[in-house]
């Protein structure tokens, strides 16, 4: 193949791609800077940092940052730990192994707003939700969770989403640690903790600075699971700056404000995607 | 107790635990699929109805009620579609990158992949404004375009690791012999590769499918996908459990199956390549 011809083939992704990155994002930056309300389309001009201050000064800002960190670190924690003690309890060979695994990752394959329902409707449901059924049993009062704990709710269901994928890469790691090397721990008399200590924990090292990077990525913007259940609410109290930022658009129709929202959001990834970068591109050879 | 009896123990103690897990973790997933054979009065019975005559009611009231069927085609023809056009850009170029790496082939692969770290938030204002302007908006063809975009990165990086894996020397070989370069794909690189481009398809299909952001924000009714319409039962007056359960049931079913043939790259995928 000649240069010309290699160039030629790689011209389309590079260009579709340029002009995704480029395109819109110089448009959100522009309209971040100019009156621009979908209601009130005489009201034009530059405004500098005007948008920045209105979005910055939403009694919806605060909150949803916090929410949005809150959220990002809780999935992260139970995702990481919940997803360490199923894949090495489930790291030995048993009969039905299989389908233990299909039970356990079958969530992740399922569409947001589908999980999202599930628990909204048949699990958190003050009344005939499971969670009130068996709170009801054991004689407790049922908790109405979207209502009274919304921000908890959607860590529960982006969690259960998301451990599987945890699982799934700490299992696939999990297959290429050293066996000989636990089975000679385990004759020199080494515990299961000193086990996990000083062999498993350091062999899963990456996988996991790996699972926290990806998912911090992919939960900066969750959305459908917010969107489906508590609306962002009562209040802000389930609003993350995704959530805060759509509602703009389509409530405030103000595209100003909404674009220097997008702005802060896409600043906020980056910080997250450079060090992302650093991990993957240690990982890809050419 | 002997060294062997305890750790025998402890093992059955593991797995036993091990499957009580993954039972509670799968029982909101075969809950969803139970409800779906309700009526709608035994769906919320109290106490809740494990064993009852199941009915297929549901699965036919679901067209007649929501028009199933229209938003299943609108999430098959831009899930296929999204996934078509992403892989007809996608395996020249990185066949082209995989065959003949440059000095910046790596740092082109690593900008890509940094494009999907993008928030979708930051590119939605310009691309509804846009999509309503240009009377795009709510149309299969503006979410086969996005999908396509959206997924293009993972499915590049898949594809360039796929076409390393197959030895140089082969196309050497053949070269030598005097292969022209159209014969070398059709005859040598394809059928080694076929395996591959068709699991990441798979992978990208999956992807698009389950997409609940820009289905959401970018369409009402003509091209309003299964999440859109999953979605739209959120509000209080959908409040159907039973026909809630069967339209998700079908909206999930198959594609569970496909995420299953393709964890692989699944893996591959979501962690942009640090993980095989």
């Amino acid at each position: 193949m000649n240069r010309t011809l290699v160039r030629l083939l790689q011209a389309p992704s590079i260009i579709v791609l340029l002009l995704w990155m480029i395109v819109p994002l110089s448009m959100t930056i522009y309209f971040s800077t100019i009156r621009y309300n979908l209601l009130y389309p005489e009201r034009t001009g530059f405004v500098g940092l005007g948008n920045y201050r209105f979005f910055w000064t939403d009694p919806g800002f605060f909150p949803a940052l916090a929410n949005t960190l809150v959220l990002v670190g809780s999935v992260l924690a139970v995702t990481v730990i919940l997803g360490l003690a199923i894949a090495i309890l489930i790291d030995r060979p048993f009969k039905g192994r299989g389908i233990v695994r299909v039970l356990l990752i079958s969530p992740f394959f399922i569409m947001p707003t589908v999980n999202a329902l599930i628990w909204k409707n048949m699990m958190f449901d003050p009344i005939r939700g499971i969670t009130a059924v068996i709170a009801r049993t054991f004689g407790a009062t049922p908790v109405d969770w979207l209502a009274n704990h919304p921000l908890l709710s959607v860590i529960i269901i982006v969690s259960w989403q998301w451990t599987p994928f945890a699982i799934l890469i700490f299992m696939t790691s999990l297959q290429s640690q050293d066996q000989e090397q636990k089975e000679a721990a385990t004759l020199d008399g080494a515990g299961f903790w000193s086990q996990f200590y000083n062999l498993t924990l350091p062999h899963l090292a990456r996988p996991i600075s790996i699972v926290l990077l990806i998912q911090m990525i992919f939960h900066l913007s969750i959305f459908a699971e917010i969107y489906v259940t508590t609306e962002g609410g009562p209040g802000f109290a389930s609003t993350n700056l995704t959530y805060l930022i759509y509602d703009e658009v389509f409530r405030g129709s103000n595209i100003g404000a909404a674009s220097a929202g997008g702005i802060f959001a896409v600043i906020l990834a980056n910080i997250v995607a450079i060090g992302l970068i650093r991990v993957v591109g240690k990982n890809l050879t050419v | 107790m002997t060294d062997k009896q305890l750790s025998a123990l402890k093992n059955r103690v593991a797995v036993t635990a091990a499957w009580i897990i993954a039972l509670v973790y799968f029982f909101p997933l075969f809950w969803m699929v139970l409800t779906s054979f309700k009526t709608e009065a035994q769906a919320i019975a109290l106490p809740p109805l494990v064993f009852f005559e199941p009915t297929l009611d549901n699965y036919f009231l679901i067209q007649e009620r929501s028009g199933y069927a229209a938003y299943a085609w609108n999430s098959v023809v831009v899930s296929v579609g999204g996934t078509a056009l992403s892989m007809l850009i996608a395996i020249p170029s990185a066949y082209a990158m995989a065959f003949n790496p440059g000095r910046w082939t790596k740092d082109i692969l690593m900008w890509m992949l940094s494009t999907k770290m993008l928030p979708a938030v930051g590119v939605l204002m310009p691309i509804y404004i846009i999509s309503l302007r240009s009377g795009f908006y709510d149309t299969k063809i503006l979410l086969v375009i996005i999908y396509a975009l959206i997924n293009l990165p993972i499915i590049m990086l898949i594809l360039f690791n796929y076409f390393r894996e197959i030895p140089k020397e082969i196309l050497e070989a053949s070269r030598m012999d005097g292969t022209s370069t159209y014969n070398e794909i059709t005859q040598i690189v394809m059928p080694l590769a076929w395996g591959g481009i068709a699991s990441t398809a798979l992978l990208s299909i999956v992807l698009c499918w389950n997409e609940a952001f820009w289905s959401i924000v970018l369409t009402t009714t003509d091209a309003a996908t299964l999440t859109a319409l999953v979605a739209s039962y959120s509000n209080p007056e959908g409040l159907f459990w039973a026909k809630v359960s069967a339209v998700s049931t079908l909206a999930c079913a198959p594609i569970v199956v496909f995420g299953w043939l393709c964890q692989k790259q699944l893996v591959q995928g979501l962690t942009f390549g640090a993980v095989k």
